[in-house]
Order: C-alpha cells, then sequence, then structure tokens
C-alpha cells in the first residue's frame, strides 16, 4: 500500500506540473488573443483625415489582407502613401494618405494596386476614376470664399473629374441682393476621393475635406422612392394629372 | 556541520563566478576562429537589412517591401507565411503573387531549418543576442521559468484572434514585422515594444521572447523537421563539461540529446527549435561541434 503510494508521486507530481504548465500556456495564449484582439477592435476604427490608397471597398476586408509589406508605398511615383506607425490613429503598419498633405494623383496605370501582392488593394479596379478613396465634403459655409459670394473656385477648377465630381451652382446672394453665389457642389457619384480639393483649399485650413466614404456619406433607406425619378421612369405621372387650384391675391404674377 | 561546509562552498562558487563562455575557445582557436559562425551570422542579418536600405536610402532598388512581403529585382516575389496564414485565418484568399512568394519561403526553409530564419534573418534576434550577451555580462541569473512551449499556445491565439477579428491582429504588435518595417518606414512608437523585450530577456528570462514566446519562431520551427543542414557533436568524447555551449545557446534544450546520448545515439542535433546558429561551434575549445547534415549518423565515439 505504501509502497504504491510512492510509486505513484513522481508520475503524479510531474502530471500535475505538465498539466499546470499547459493550462499556465493556454492561459497565455487565451488572454494574448483576447489583448490583441480588444486593441485590434479599437484601433481599427479609421480617423477621418487618413485616406486609403485606391482599390479598398471595406475597412474590414482591407484589414484581412494587407500584410504591410509597403510595396504600395514604393509603387506611388508621388509619395503620396506611408505606412502608419505604432502611436499614430491609423492600424499599425498599413498604408494611408492624408490630402492635405499629399494627395493623389489618380494615375492611369494605378501602380500602387500593381503592387499589391495580396490583394488588399483590389486589382479589378482598372479605371481610376471608379475608385472610392474617400469623398469630398465642403464642410465649412461660413468660411468657403464661395460661399461669401466671392469667386475662388480653386476647388473646382483642381478637380481631376472637373463639372462631374464638383459642379458650381448658382444662387441667388440675399446678402448682397443682386449677385450670385457659385457653391461648390460635390457628387458622390464622380468623386474619387483624390484629396486635390482639400489640398489646394487657399484657406489656411480647409473649408472642403476628404473624409473616408463611410464618415462623409449619408444613406436612403432602401423603401424610399423618389418621386420625380419614378415619373421619368414610367414616362409620365403615376397618379395622374391633377387639378391646379388657383393660389389667391398672387394671380397676375404666375405665368 | 556537513549543511554549513556546502553553504560555505555554494557561496564561494557565487563569490567566484566561472569565466565568461568562449573564452577558453578564443585562447585554443584564436578569436577569429572562435567567432567565426556569429560574424557569419551578423554578416548575413546586416547583409538583408543592407539590401533593404539600398532602396530607401541611396535609390538602388534591388529588394523593394520588407520581410512580410517583398519583390527583388522586380521578379522574384518572397512572402511571409505565418503572416500570410493570419491572412488566410482572417478570411482573405491572396493573390497569387503572394502566394507564389510564401510557397517559395517555406520550401527553403523546409531545406534549411525553418529557425535559420530566427538567427540568420530575423532583425530582433540583435535585441535579443544583446539582452542575453549582457545578461551572461551582469551576471544576472535567475528569473522567470517560462514553458518553451508557450510560442505554440501564442501561435494559436494570434490564429484565433486574427479569426476572430477578421485582421491580421497580430501585426498590429509582432515586434518583427515592427522591427523591420520601422527601419525603412519609420517606428513611431513601435520602439517601444523593442525596449520592452530587450529588457523582459534582460531582466525576467533568458532567452524569453525567441526562446519561448515568439509565435513566429514557434510558426518556423515548425517548419524544422526536415532540414538538411544541422549540428552534429561529432567529437562529443572530448566534451569537458565546461557548459560553455548550453550557456550561449539559444534553445539550450536542443544540445542534451546528442551530445550525452540522451534517447538517442546519433550526434546530429535533430530538435526543430535548433536554429543553428553555430555558436556551440564557435565556443566549444574541444571543437566537439561541427555542421553537417541530417544523414550522417558518424560520430567519433
Amino acid at each position: 500500500m505504501n509502497d504504491e503510494i510512492t510509486a505513484s508521486q513522481p508520475a503524479s507530481k510531474s502530471r500535475r506540473r505538465f498539466l499546470s504548465g499547459i493550462a499556465s500556456a493556454a492561459g497565455a495564449g487565451c488572454l494574448m488573443a483576447l489583448g490583441v484582439g480588444l486593441y485590434a477592435r479599437q484601433a481599427s476604427a479609421l480617423p477621418a483625415q487618413a485616406l486609403r490608397p485606391p482599390g479598398v471597398s471595406s475597412e474590414t476586408e482591407f484589414l484581412s489582407a494587407c500584410v504591410r509589406c509597403g510595396l504600395c508605398v514604393r509603387g506611388c511615383p508621388y509619395n503620396t502613401l506611408k505606412l502608419a506607425t505604432m502611436g499614430e490613429p491609423v492600424v499599425t503598419g498599413t498604408p494611408y494618405f492624408e490630402a492635405r498633405s499629399i494627395p493623389c494623383e489618380m494615375c492611369d496605370d494605378i501602380p500602387c494596386v500593381k503592387a499589391c501582392p495580396t490583394g488588399a488593394l483590389n486589382r479589378d479596379l482598372s479605371d481610376i476614376n471608379k475608385a472610392r478613396m474617400g469623398l469630398a465634403v465642403l464642410t465649412d459655409h461660413e468660411s468657403c470664399l464661395n460661399f461669401l459670394g466671392l469667386r475662388c473656385d480653386v476647388c473646382y477648377r483642381v478637380c481631376p473629374v472637373i463639372d462631374k465630381a464638383i459642379t458650381l451652382e448658382i444662387v441667388h446672394n440675399p446678402r448682397s441682393d443682386r449677385h450670385a453665389m457659385f457653391l461648390p457642389t460635390i457628387h458622390s457619384d464622380y468623386c474619387t476621393g483624390c484629396g486635390k480639393c482639400e489640398k489646394s483649399c487657399v484657406l489656411p485650413e480647409a473649408a472642403i475635406k476628404v473624409f473616408p466614404v463611410k464618415l462623409a456619406k449619408g444613406q436612403l433607406p432602401d423603401h424610399y422612392r423618389k418621386g420625380w425619378e419614378e415619373k421619368e421612369k414610367a414616362g409620365g405621372s403615376l397618379i395622374g394629372e391633377q387639378i391646379r387650384m388657383p393660389v389667391r391675391g398672387v394671380e397676375e404674377r404666375i405665368p | 556541520m556537513n549543511a554549513t561546509t556546502s553553504t560555505i562552498q555554494a557561496n564561494k562558487a557565487i563569490q567566484s563566478p566561472p569565466e565568461r563562455p568562449g573564452l577558453e575557445a578564443i585562447r585554443v582557436k584564436g578569436w577569429l576562429r572562435a567567432s567565426k559562425w556569429l560574424l557569419l551570422r551578423r554578416l548575413s542579418q546586416f547583409g538583408i537589412l543592407a539590401l533593404f536600405l539600398l532602396g530607401p536610402w541611396f535609390n538602388i532598388w534591388i529588394v523593394k517591401g520588407n520581410l512580410t512581403s517583398s519583390l527583388t529585382l522586380n521578379t522574384l516575389p518572397l512572402t511571409d507565411p505565418y503572416v500570410l496564414l493570419q491572412s488566410l485565418a482572417a478570411g482573405h484568399i491572396p493573390y497569387q503573387a503572394a502566394l507564389i512568394g510564401a510557397a517559395i519561403v517555406v520550401a527553403f526553409y523546409l531545406l534549411v531549418g525553418g529557425r535559420v530564419y530566427c538567427s540568420w534573418v530575423c532583425p530582433v534576434n540583435l535585441v535579443t543576442d544583446a539582452a542575453a550577451w549582457m545578461r551572461r555580462r551582469l551576471g544576472l541569473k535567475g528569473g522567470y521559468a517560462l514553458d518553451a512551449n508557450t510560442r505554440y499556445w501564442f501561435l494559436a491565439g494570434t490564429l484565433i484572434a486574427a479569426a476572430a477579428t477578421s485582421s491580421l491582429a497580430w501585426e498590429w504588435v509582432n515586434p518583427v514585422s515592427i522591427m523591420h518595417r520601422g527601419l525603412f518606414y519609420g517606428f513611431g512608437l513601435g520602439g517601444l515594444i523593442l525596449l520592452a523585450i530587450f529588457l523582459f530577456d534582460l531582466l525576467l528570462t533568458t532567452r524569453g521572447w525567441c526562446g519561448h514566446l515568439c509565435p513566429m519562431g514557434a510558426f518556423y520551427s515548425l517548419l524544422g523537421h526536415f532540414a538538411l543542414p544541422r549540428v552534429s557533436a561529432v567529437e562529443r568524447n572530448n566534451c569537458n563539461d565546461c557548459m560553455d555551449c548550453f550557456k550561449v545557446c539559444p534553445e539550450p534544450q536542443v544540445i542534451r540529446p546528442a551530445l550525452k546520448q540522451i534517447g538517442q545515439q546519433s550526434p546530429i542535433i535533430n530538435a526543430a527549435n535548433c536554429t543553428l546558429c553555430g555558436r556551440c561551434i564557435d565556443v566549444c575549445s574541444k571543437n566537439v561541434f561541427k555542421i553537417s547534415h541530417r544523414f550522417n549518423q558518424r560520430s567519433e565515439s
């Protein structure tokens, strides 16, 4: 009986050591996975001023694919792209650019996308005009010179997709009551988010800024229909001819 | 009485520490021959860094990118298979270029031994070697006893983290990538991680990072089971038990079976975690070790 116990002791001791070793190692592994996972989740929100290179359709997809090798950075002839270093608000090691420092020049052959070995920058993008790196927003109507009634127009003039991505909409200037305002207006169907407008805004702090699309763009609910579009599609009003009611008091002014 | 004598002896042992490993070898073989493999290894490490730095510093583009993925002479793609594995775990199927690059790297390390990466290529090795060297010089002993298998749990942990966050989570903090990328694209606060590893190795655990925790090393050790070149304790008869090889070896557990014939007859160090750094060859004054290949079972014993 006694012999049995002494004989089994070393075995149970080493087994215990083995098991506790495994348990602590597994615990360390889980802790690390948890820590890194939490950090990853927290850090994966892209700050407003950081734009991804062309060919990124969603940030999540991008972060699963980018190995942070910097070949896109080397591919860019204008030094636009840089890799985020630790401590910056962009995920460590991933490429981004800031429109106000160096915007994207929208090369026809898209060398950054060609250089990417993993497909984090998707090669399905063959026409740079279809890139959606961000979306320009005229953020400050109070300081934009065109909103003040001047003809600055610089953001409009430098836009590589001029008259499509940015148009000047003419409206009456209520301040002087006799002039027009030429309001720079951005159209998301065409804006590539290259950042040239923000870069060239003449103000000390740009009144027009390019943000990641997710930050900049709103979304209508799926069930909304625009009456005027439906009317055009149907070739006529959907609800038939309406009776025109008389407007009293201003009859003589209506043609 | 007996107890007191042994305490006194133990105290003496503490007061007069044995001389630095490798000094005997330098006396016997000369400095150059006693540093041969170390010098070759540093040449390889700095040579690879220099190749990568030629581009950004002197505008000579032989290699572009970094260790996670690179393009040599605009034709040869190389991709780190461990990083790519994380990408797969995160749910992304990479392009052919990256897959071919990873296949080339895997084939190479299957042939020469996965952890050759650790001692001949990885830049963090410079940091942890410096910590181990300083630890020996300062005579720092003890510390935290970590299980050398913890790294495999870490390896699994990084892949789980990749799958759970569908991103290359480990690459946020991976010191290997941070150091190599930092040299060409800027460190930021990444330097702090390297400092932490240095202090961890210096103060808390001997060879703590590379020998116990690094999931990248763990991954590469999995490619080490069929390696052709191996260290052989071919002259193990001459061993005088000076322990110098154990003191300098980054993975000391790999030496014993071959040197002391424990569980094996062959003099070949077959453990996948031998990094083939050759430091044991350098510091042995009795020329016990030699670089050989895995099929060379001959020994002088």
